[in-house]
């Protein structure tokens, strides 16, 4: 497990000067995984998104490692026909160095129109990790709702209105899935938690075989609010057990983080201008963490810990 | 294995093509009537007959996204499919050649759906001629396995660098039992050479990226490197299947000539019907009528100049389109045999017959109708009727 000085000490391998938003969570995200790796070499895919079109617009790129981006729907079948290259190529002496592979994608390109291509990619076992960075709606093309959208909240596509809250439906559980597929490593992070994002990358990389993180990161244009609360915001996900952290090895759950005191839902919602049409609306707000807090316990008990009542 | 005479189908030679190439890396989802392709294929390495890499994907979209994938890696990647499953590649088919990626993809031509059909007409393959894919068609399995391993050394060459879908026709072909020549596996190894990319995403001592952003002060001249690649593709695939001919004796062109000499009344086609296309003419040509074929196996690049060359003599011809454009006016072959005759002097009379959509089968007298029809446009000098239909009951 890295320490903040020997991060701080790692050759950056995503430098500045991207289009990424000031106080953009992605960003944070893709440099923390890169510093976690950077003791191996490694080859990155994207899916089309945010962090894609804003760290490659040609002739420059924020990538100093390789870099490819074919398509939306498709990192994970671009990075699994990588990895493939790599055996065959290795196997056959034309390539000598060890190399790892990490596909990116953020929540629409993973939990909706990308869904085929990682679950096919992690059913056939190739060696790569998967990093979702879920930020919770479509925001490259303008905050459009997702399979991961929080109940509640104000997207483009699921606004409020007179008779609307907005979406409807709570989040889709990606992780769980990954883990269904009984990979090595499947995971939850966020980037409000450098030590654990961190640990986990570097634990997915030695994995041998396909695993998956999924990233908490925090979108200021889209969930509207102020930038430089970009990391209180994650941190304040998993306080209110929106989030959690945890870590499923080999099938065994282990959970990574237990706020001391779990804080109410509505303080996550309040610094976000997406839920503000709800925050009088208490009896919804109620029924959220109602099923926040249901989930929350059955992963304690994946957990083995001890469920408070 | 030596080079023999085998009795192979068209998949079989297909896939007999691929285990020669030994790509590193086949990515493929089964689908009829290519299904047997990748099957084969899968055999040659289960057999250790290849060492290649096999990715069983779970659709032809990721089947493409892997090859691409691959390729930019810097391997040798190939899937095969057909209908439905290049449907579904299309968005990716753009993005290989896009990207410059020379995969060479074995194509069975199948009708597109709806209504569903799993026989062979060329809707499919048409529907992707703006791909920026190089199109090779063959009238018969020995053309399918020569045309795949002409194509990875075509693929590959550097004024081109654009991936190449090679096809034949969906069950007439694919699951026809013909007698091929093959070559030895020394001599195809040798004739396609080792791959070697300039720069590829496994050499992670020279790292970049690829398949950026490319916005409005890049885009066009990216995009105009790619048509010069189209461009030259013609001079090159003309210059494989030379040297292909001279080492074993199967000359191939853009197209073949057929009873071309002094040829008045001329059908152009594509595929399989080209082989019942030539009895008829020999037959015409018994009885003293000038009957000739012109069967285009390069559709893309479309060899314009070198088609309107070949034609100029002809007096009366017919486009047979095994495909509709639905642009109330006729196939996609004859929108663009039509426009490469456009400036031509003398411009011979000239027709569409759309034919055997779905599978439907053509035989003799049908053709030997169309020879007719050219006859009777030269004896009034009038085109009755442009767009016609072949075999369909109206």
């Amino acid at each position: 497990m890295p320490g903040i000085k020997e991060l701080a000490k790692r050759e950056e391998q995503m430098t500045g000067g991207h289009r990424l938003c000031s106080g953009c969570g992605a960003g944070i995200m893709a440099r923390q995984v890169l510093l976690a790796a950077s003791k191996h070499k490694v080859i990155c895919t994207s899916s089309t998104g945010c962090l894609e079109v804003a760290t490659t617009i040609f002739p420059y790129s924020s990538w100093k490692v390789p870099f490819f981006h074919s398509a939306f729907e498709n990192s994970a079948a671009t990075c699994s026909g990588i990895e493939a290259a790599y055996q065959a190529l290795k196997r056959k002496g034309k390539v000598d160095k060890d190399i790892k592979f990490i596909a990116f994608g953020g929540d629409g390109g993973t939990y909706d129109i990308g869904l085929q291509s990682l679950s096919g990619a992690m059913e056939r076992g190739h060696n790569m990790l998967y990093v979702c960075y879920d930020n919770g709606a479509y925001m490259n093309t303008g905050i459009q709702r997702s399979s991961a959208s929080p109940r509640g909240s104000h997207t483009t596509t699921g606004p409020s209105g007179k008779v609307s809250y907005g979406k409807k439906q709570y989040r889709k559980d990606l992780t769980e899935i990954m883990a269904s597929h009984h990979i090595p490593y499947a995971a939850q992070t966020s980037i409000g938690n450098w030590r654990d994002l961190t640990t986990k990358v570097e634990k997915a990389l030695d994995t041998e075989g396909p695993s998956f993180i999924n990233i908490f990161t925090p979108c200021r244009l889209g969930w509207a609010y102020d930038p430089a609360i970009t990391i209180e915001l994650a941190k304040l996900a998993s306080d209110t057990h929106y989030w959690p952290m945890y870590e499923v090895v080999n099938g065994e759950y282990k959970l990574s983080y237990k706020p001391k005191e779990k804080k109410p839902y509505k303080e996550f919602l309040q610094l976000q201008g997406r839920f503000k049409h709800m925050l009088k609306n208490e009896e919804l707000v109620n029924e959220i963490e109602e099923e926040i807090e249901r989930r929350w316990n059955r992963l304690l008990k994946l957990c083995g810990e001890e469920v408070q009542q | 294995m030596a080079g023999d005479k085998v009795a192979r189908t068209g998949n079989e030679a297909m896939a007999e093509a691929m285990r020669q190439i030994n790509p590193d890396v086949v990515a493929a989802y089964p689908i009829t009537p290519a299904t047997e392709v990748a099957q084969l294929f899968s055999q040659f390495v289960a057999d250790g007959k290849v060492d290649t890499e096999f990715v069983t994907v779970e659709s032809e979209h990721s089947a493409m996204s892997a090859c691409i994938g691959a390729s930019a890696g810097g391997a040798r990647a190939m899937t095969a499919t057909a209908s439905q499953g290049l449907a579904l590649m299309n968005e990716m088919l753009h993005i290989a050649s896009g990207l410059r990626l020379p995969i060479v993809m074995p194509e069975v031509n199948r009708a597109l759906s709806a209504p569903i059909n799993i026989h062979g007409d060329h809707s499919d393959t048409m529907a992707s001629k703006d791909t920026g894919w190089i199109q090779i068609n063959c009238e018969n399995s020995q053309e399918a396995y020569d045309s795949i391993i002409q194509a990875v050394k075509i693929c590959e060459h550097p004024d081109v660098l654009l991936p190449a879908m090679v096809s034949d026709d969906g069950f007439i072909i694919s699951h026809c039992m013909e007698v091929i020549h093959m070559l030895s596996d020394d001599e195809a190894k040798k004739f396609i050479g080792e791959y070697k990319p300039e720069r590829f995403l496994l050499d992670v001592d020279r790292p970049y990226t690829l398949g950026a952003l490319d916005l409005q002060d890049y885009y066009f001249e990216h995009k105009r490197q790619e048509i010069e690649a189209m461009n030259k593709a013609s001079k090159v695939i003309v210059e494989v299947g030379k040297e292909f001919g001279k080492k074993f004796g199967r000359e191939y062109g853009l197209f073949e000539e057929y009873r071309m000499d002094g040829a008045e009344l001329v059908i152009l086609v594509m595929g399989s019907t080209a082989g019942t296309t030539k009895t008829v003419v020999r037959e015409l040509r018994k009885n003293g009528i000038k009957a000739g074929l012109l069967k285009l196996r390069i559709f893309r690049p479309f060899p314009f100049k070198e088609l309107s060359d070949a034609l100029r003599g002809a007096k009366a011809l017919a486009v047979m389109d095994r495909s509709d454009a639905f642009n109330s006016f006729g196939g996609p072959l004859f929108e663009d045999v039509r426009s490469s005759l456009y400036d031509l002097e003398k411009k011979p009379l000239i027709t569409n017959y759309i034919y055997g959509l779905g599978g439907r089968d053509i035989g003799l007298d049908a053709i030997k109708g169309v020879y007719d029809d050219l006859k009777k446009m030269t004896e009034t000098g009038k085109v009755e009727q442009v767009v016609n239909y072949l075999g369909v009951r109206e």
